[in-house]
């Protein structure tokens, strides 16, 4: 059944503050082994909604005196549901095993929005930066049954493809290759402006992840992989970052990624497998809607405007989370090709292009994305199956 | 030019005869200064919350197949708890398999370092080509009982755990061959002793033909453990100038 944003009210905020103790927000996490990918997926998903709940708050805070107290009053709770999610991980998964999951969100999730969007030009975006995220799996898993000696498909359980995309060596570009155009706020289905929301909040804990355990690997392979692919995710950044319209209040931005963080709960919550980790969107789902009461009050009060303005009456459809590897198939045989030039997307870059110079500026000793996948290709139980030993 | 010498003098700042006069002012407070009482409890009454909770890293699967000869090995097996077996053939399998990687890692840093010692190097290769043959052997093992080799058992994810400090040493550009040595002993310990343990587990379950190439598993292990050992000792003793 559809929920109605408006008369559901959810768990009043002064409730959810006094809600919280250590024991209850550090749980023993989800199995690495037995708990399904896609659990995984949300997790790191919605750890990502969380944090970007408290970047853009502390920066909406910055520029907003009159909305401080408020905003740190639903960011207190918003920190003790990051942790509660966050914190389901388990400590078995190495911090290469949990990249291969950031990298099944990015590809999976991002599969489900390109789908779903109804504007052609959006949709073209989600998709360029699919094909890239999908490299990353490729190159990752490389390192990983390299370094490690392990199978990635252990924990990608079947689900996504470990295959290139559009090479990561090729994937940097000047930054005014990386800006996008932006959907108009006023005109705008519900289902774009929930789309943007939620993939840069997944793009940027995905930088932030990367820039905090790169240097954390001894291997320089390793070192050089992160610090590579991390600059590929600021500029994915960049390019989600982008195409929001900048024309909307701090209001309105808040309201919307209250709204979105209801609309990715609700989405988790009808795919959960694991039924502890389904009591938690639950749970959070009921605050996120009294939050979301709480910033329509604050919408009211400071701008005088109905908030029906902004939100639908109904959300829209969820992030489906299954397997898209079809489309994901046919993206990557018909799209693998374009580039981009300015905000739009074309099949062949020019020869002195900023975006050619640029990379092969950053390529000139050599890309490590190139250089850890060299002839790699993924089957049950690593390369190494294939690979001759003595008798 | 690659280190070959695992300790030379230097400015190591982590001791506190490096800062005398900073170091009596640190003394002088930890003296003086306030302890923490703590009132909520124990380390070891939250930590037992948690172990009493019940829950494990995870399960063995049931096996996939159950035709001909796998059906036949199952049945022979005494009904559930062959899944001891499965979960421990499935460590070994990973951590051989691993070990491959290990050793491949080894032999680029020697080659990089260039020790001029062409035996090291050559010991090396043929040790990392016994892990992989090891780890081919194992999956043909768990195959003829039926069981999935590419499952990741509850032991072969708590094996790769608890060595996981093993690759960041041999990886790291700033370690010695010495400082190699010692953290694939660690290895090369490890195996020997599961290799003993996997050969009574076969046996256990009459599994004969295991036990058999387990035997040879183990021997060629046992050369590993001494060829590392010995590679550890010299290298030590030619970084103190000491003649083996």
């Amino acid at each position: 059944m559809a929920l109605d944003l408006m008369k559901e009210k959810g768990v009043p905020l002064e409730e959810q503050l006094l809600s919280f103790n250590w024991r209850d927000m550090v749980q023993l996490p989800v199995s690495k082994l037995d708990d399904d990918a896609f659990t995984k997926v949300r997790i790191i998903l919605m750890n990502g909604i969380e944090s970007e709940q408290l970047r853009f708050k502390h920066v909406c805070g910055r520029m907003n005196e009159h909305l401080q107290l408020a905003l740190a009053q639903v960011r207190r709770v918003e920190q003790f549901q990051q942790t509660t999610i966050n914190w389901l991980l388990p400590a078995d998964m190495s911090p290469l095993e949990i990249t291969l999951g950031y990298e099944q969100v990015a590809i999976e999730v991002t599969a489900s929005i390109a789908q779903n969007e109804p504007d052609p030009y959006l949709a073209q975006v989600y998709r360029f930066g699919l094909l890239e995220d999908f490299d990353h799996l490729y190159r990752y898993s490389a390192l990983y049954e390299r370094t490690e000696g392990k199978d990635p498909n252990n924990i990608l359980q079947s689900y996504t493809d470990i295959l290139p995309g559009r090479p990561t060596a090729e994937e940097h570009r000047a930054p005014e290759d990386d800006l996008r155009n932006y959907y108009k706020c006023s005109s705008a289905a519900p289902i774009t402006k929930m789309n943007a929301y939620t993939l840069v909040g997944g793009e940027y804990q995905t930088h932030d992840f990367y820039m905090t355990i790169g240097p954390m690997f001894s291997d320089p392979l390793a070192r050089q992989l992160y610090a590579e692919i991390a600059a590929i995710e600021e500029q994915h950044v960049t390019q989600y970052e982008s195409i929001i319209d900048p024309n909307e209040s701090w209001l309105e931005k808040w309201l919307l990624h209250e709204a979105n963080e209801v609309y990715n709960y609700m989405s988790c919550q009808q795919y959960e497998t694991n039924a502890k980790v389904k009591a938690i969107w639950d749970r959070f789902l009921d605050y996120e809607l009294g939050q979301l009461h709480f910033v329509i009050d604050l919408f009211k009060k400071h701008e005088n405007r109905d908030p029906a303005e902004v939100l639908p009456p109904e959300l829209p459809e969820p992030i489906r989370y299954e397997s898209h590897r079809q489309f994901v198939r046919e993206v990557l045989e018909k799209e693998v090709h374009l580039r981009a030039r300015g905000t739009e997307f074309v099949d062949k870059e020019d020869a002195n292009s900023p975006s050619v110079q640029h990379r092969q500026a950053l390529n000139q000793h050599g890309a490590p994305s190139e250089i850890v996948a060299q002839g790699y290709r993924w089957m049950p139980g690593t390369e190494l199956i294939q690979k001759k030993s003595a008798a | 030019m690659a280190k070959a010498e695992s300790a030379g003098m230097g400015m190591n700042k982590t001791g506190i005869g490096t800062a005398p006069r900073l170091s009596k002012e640190m003394i002088e407070s930890s003296r003086t200064g306030p302890v923490s009482q703590g009132n909520s409890g124990t380390p070891a009454d939250l930590r037992a919350q948690y172990i009493r909770q019940g829950n494990n890293v995870g399960s063995v699967p049931p096996p996939t197949s159950m035709k001909g000869v796998a059906k036949s090995a199952l049945q022979a097996l005494k009904g559930e708890k062959a899944i001891v077996l499965i979960d421990k053939l499935a460590e070994r399998l990973a951590f051989e398999r691993t070990g491959t990687r290990l050793y491949e890692t080894l032999i680029q840093k020697a080659h990089a370092i260039e020790t001029g010692n062409g035996k090291v190097v050559a010991g090396l290769e043929r040790i990392c080509q016994e892990e992989l043959s090891h780890f081919h052997m194992l999956w043909g093992c768990l195959e003829k009982l039926g069981a999935d080799p590419t499952v990741e058992t509850p032991s072969a994810d708590v094996s790769a755990l608890a060595s996981q400090g093993i690759p960041k040493v041999l990886a790291d550009p700033r370690t010695t061959l010495a400082q190699c040595f010692e953290a694939i002993l660690i290895a090369e310990l490890v195996d020997n002793d599961a290799w003993e343990r996997l050969i009574d587990l076969a046996n256990g379950f009459n599994q004969t033909d295991m036990v058999q190439q387990f035997r040879q598993a183990l021997s060629q292990e046992a050369e590993h453990l001494a060829f590392i050992h010995g590679c550890l000792t010299k290298e030590i003793n030619r970084e103190a100038g000491i003649s083996s």
